[in-house]
């Protein structure tokens, strides 16, 4: 089991033709996704790595089937995209595209109320079930299978600490990157919910970082209801006050978002966060052998 | 983004929002002639710096004849000004507003940001004007009031004469104000706003509601559709160095310390900071390379870097994923050329092509450090440095 994403999905790309996207589609094709159909106005009925093109994502999904898009539209047309795989009502719409105008999520957001498409991102570098599926940006070679979930609000960094897992033998049973975006689709509560309820997760990394409450409410809510240990660790411990660190999201103002109330607010709900992003394995490896799970997650 | 006060009033002036007369200066002879021209009893002579608590900071100046405008616009221009919001090395004063006094009969602060909670454009107001709103925040949190806006409608007439109403503006005057609010939202949706600030909002002896002051930040990703307020872009309050970077994408803010980064991803990037700064040293910047870099970007990224004068070593920290290792190693191996590098450089790979990276840093004869990890990279710099 994993969470959101396996080895039936059957993933669309949305701006195949691009350059960023060719690669990656080469990529994920490389580690076994099942990439069924692409994507770009005005291309359709060509073919790219024996992927076949439509016009528009609902032709796509009615010859293919498709039930999960990655997006890597250019920003100015990217909300826009992620509009029209909701009303082609894919189960999860992943957007990797960096820039998008705000208030243009405003809108995407108001819209997809009481829609059925799942948004993942924008500004993330996709969602990977290690084996299985590959949606995204991420070097495949770094995960490993097995039973840690990953949720974070960074690309590199959850990079950095699957790598470190992987290197000392711990799998992972699905990596979620939720993008550093203000407004974005899917929250650390939303993911943290799929791994508390999903069998083959036992332990849960959470990456935060500066800026916005969000590390602060999931935190509550692994207090709440978590049943499952979490370590984590938020970036920009030692960011100015008032600069936007890359991520637009990434900005303390007013006193508020700082690293410390966020590693505050994680550590009264018992989640142990590790104080440089060298040691978020080592974090979890002590923390999993407390808690006597660490053969379980020990991958061979 | 930010722009000047003068600017944001002449945007607010598009949407129909009543903002006091007005006119910038760049010297002393332009101030008096603006004043000439607004023929006003009074008028305020207002430094403009990026940067709020020009007030208290004795940015602004009220005259009462031309003389007094002359000998204000002498004093305030050239002058650094120190607030609570320019950091302690202040901004120096180049250009003046010059603008026709108000009868102020009570001030009011009115906002406009994104929460991001509920990720909805939120209207703020309150009665506590002319002061730092987030101290009323702190202090008084009751006082302030907000109004969701459902981006399907915008801001409603009902809303805006709700937000009048809790305000206590004078019942006479709430039509007015709710106009106003009305304009102000139209002007944050069209021209893409982050923030907008009216403070201190004011109601005069003579019966008008007008913005005293605007403060505006735009949203960075939204500029390439509003060529508009990209001309009202003043480079004299921006860094040299992040401007320099900007142009070429990447995304560079200046720090105090001696060890300059390069990093790949804005979270990767922050926690390098954090990791530089766990071994006891010091950051000279943050920059984030991004995804899609090509070797000539690498190679700017390195000689803005290098143009910082405190910075004593550079610490390479990149995992790749849509960035390609060998792509940094040639822009490093060329910049390293250009600039004839002097200083230690500590160099940390990892992820896509990574091996092809490694390689090509090896056999280019520089003298660069390599690093098995980030915590060993930044151990090493931290050292080097000294």
């Amino acid at each position: 089991m994993s969470v959101y994403i396996n080895k039936d999905t059957k993933v669309l790309v949305q701006g195949i033709t691009g350059s960023t996207a060719l690669f990656h589609t080469k990529q994920m094709l490389e580690y076994g996704t099942k990439i069924v159909a692409g994507v770009t106005p005005g291309k359709g009925g060509t073919e790219v790595e024996g992927v076949p093109v439509f016009n528009t994502v609902e032709d796509a999904v009615k010859a293919t089937g498709a039930n999960v898009s990655v997006i890597y539209v250019p920003a100015p047309f990217a909300a826009d995209a992620i509009l029209e795989a909701v009303e082609a009502e894919l189960d999860m719409a992943i957007c990797i595209t960096e820039h998008i105008p705000v208030l243009d999520m405003v809108k995407v957001k108001r819209y997809m109320e009481g829609k059925k498409t799942r948004l993942v991102g924008p500004n993330c570098p996709g969602v990977i079930t290690p084996d299985e599926c590959k949606i995204g940006i991420m070097p495949g070679y770094i995960h490993k299978k097995g039973h840690v979930g990953v949720v974070s609000r960074s690309g590199t960094l959850t990079y950095e600490a699957t790598h470190q897992l992987s290197e000392e033998g711990i799998g992972q049973s699905t990596a979620v990157g939720i993008g550093g975006d203000p407004v974005n689709g899917t929250n650390f509560i939303d993911v943290l919910k799929e791994f508390n309820e999903d069998e083959d997760t036992y332990a849960v990394v959470m990456i935060g970082e500066i800026g916005g409450t969000a590390e602060e409410e999931a935190a509550e809510w692994v207090k709440a209801n978590m049943t499952k240990p979490v370590v984590g660790f938020i970036g920009g411990q030692t960011a100015p006050e008032g600069k936007r660190m890359g991520h637009a999201g990434a900005i303390i103002s007013g006193g508020k978002g700082t690293a410390a109330d966020k590693i505050k607010a994680m550590n009264a709900a018992g989640i142990e966060v590790a104080d440089t992003p060298s040691v978020i394995g080592e974090t979890l490896i002590k923390v999993i052998k407390e808690k006597g799970l660490y053969d379980a997650c020990k991958t061979h | 983004m930010n722009i000047h006060e003068y600017q944001g009033k002449q945007v607010l002036k598009q949407y129909g929002v009543s903002v006091p007369e007005g006119h910038v200066a760049f010297s002393p002879e332009e101030a008096v002639k603006a004043a000439k021209e607004l023929g006003s009893d009074v008028v305020v002579v207002k430094a403009q710096i990026h940067a709020g608590g020009r007030g208290k900071a004795g940015g602004v100046k009220l005259a009462k004849n031309l003389d007094e405008v002359r000998e204000y616009a002498k004093e305030l221009l050239g002058k650094v000004l120190v607030t609570h919001q320019t950091g302690p090395e202040g901004k120096e004063v180049k250009r003046l507003y010059i603008e026709a006094g108000s009868n102020i009969e009570k001030e009011y602060y009115l906002g406009l940001v994104l929460d991001r909670e509920t990720s909805l454009v939120n209207l703020m107001g309150s009665e506590e004007g002319g002061m730092d709103i987030e101290e009323v925040a702190a202090n008084t949190p009751e006082r302030i009031f907000y109004e969701e806006i459902d981006p399907v409608v915008g801001l409603t007439g009902f809303q805006a004469r709700r937000m009048a109403f809790n305000m206590n503006i004078p019942a006479k005057l709430v039509n007015k104000a709710a106009k106003l609010m009305l304009g102000l939202y139209q002007a944050y949706v069209e021209k893409d706003a982050a923030i907008v600030e009216i403070n201190p909002l004011v109601v005069t002896g003579d019966g008008q509601v007008v913005a005293l002051d605007a403060k505006f930040n735009f949203d960075a990703n939204a500029l390439y559709r509003h060529q508009d307020i990209m001309e009202m872009r003043d480079y004299d309050e921006e860094d040299a160095k992040e401007i320099e970077a900007s142009k070429y994408d990447l995304s560079y803010i200046s720090l105090d310390g001696n060890i300059g980064c390069m990093v790949n991803g804005a979270g990767l990037a922050m926690a390098t900071m954090d990791t530089i700064n766990y071994y006891g040293g010091s950051p000279a910047n943050f920059l984030d390379v991004g995804g899609g870099a090509t070797a000539e970007k690498v190679t700017e990224a390195f000689k803005i870097i290098l143009s910082d004068k405190n910075v004593k070593g550079i610490f390479v920290n990149i995992f790749g994923g849509i960035m390609k290792c060998d792509i940094i190693a040639e822009g490093v191996i060329q910049a390293a050329k250009e600039v004839s590098l002097e200083v230690p450089l500590v160099v940390r790979l990892e992820g896509t092509n990574v091996e092809l990276g490694k390689k090509l840093l090896n056999e280019s004869g520089l003298n660069i450090v390599a690093a098995g990890t980030m915590a060993d990279g930044a151990k090493q710099i931290v050292e080097l440095v000294g």
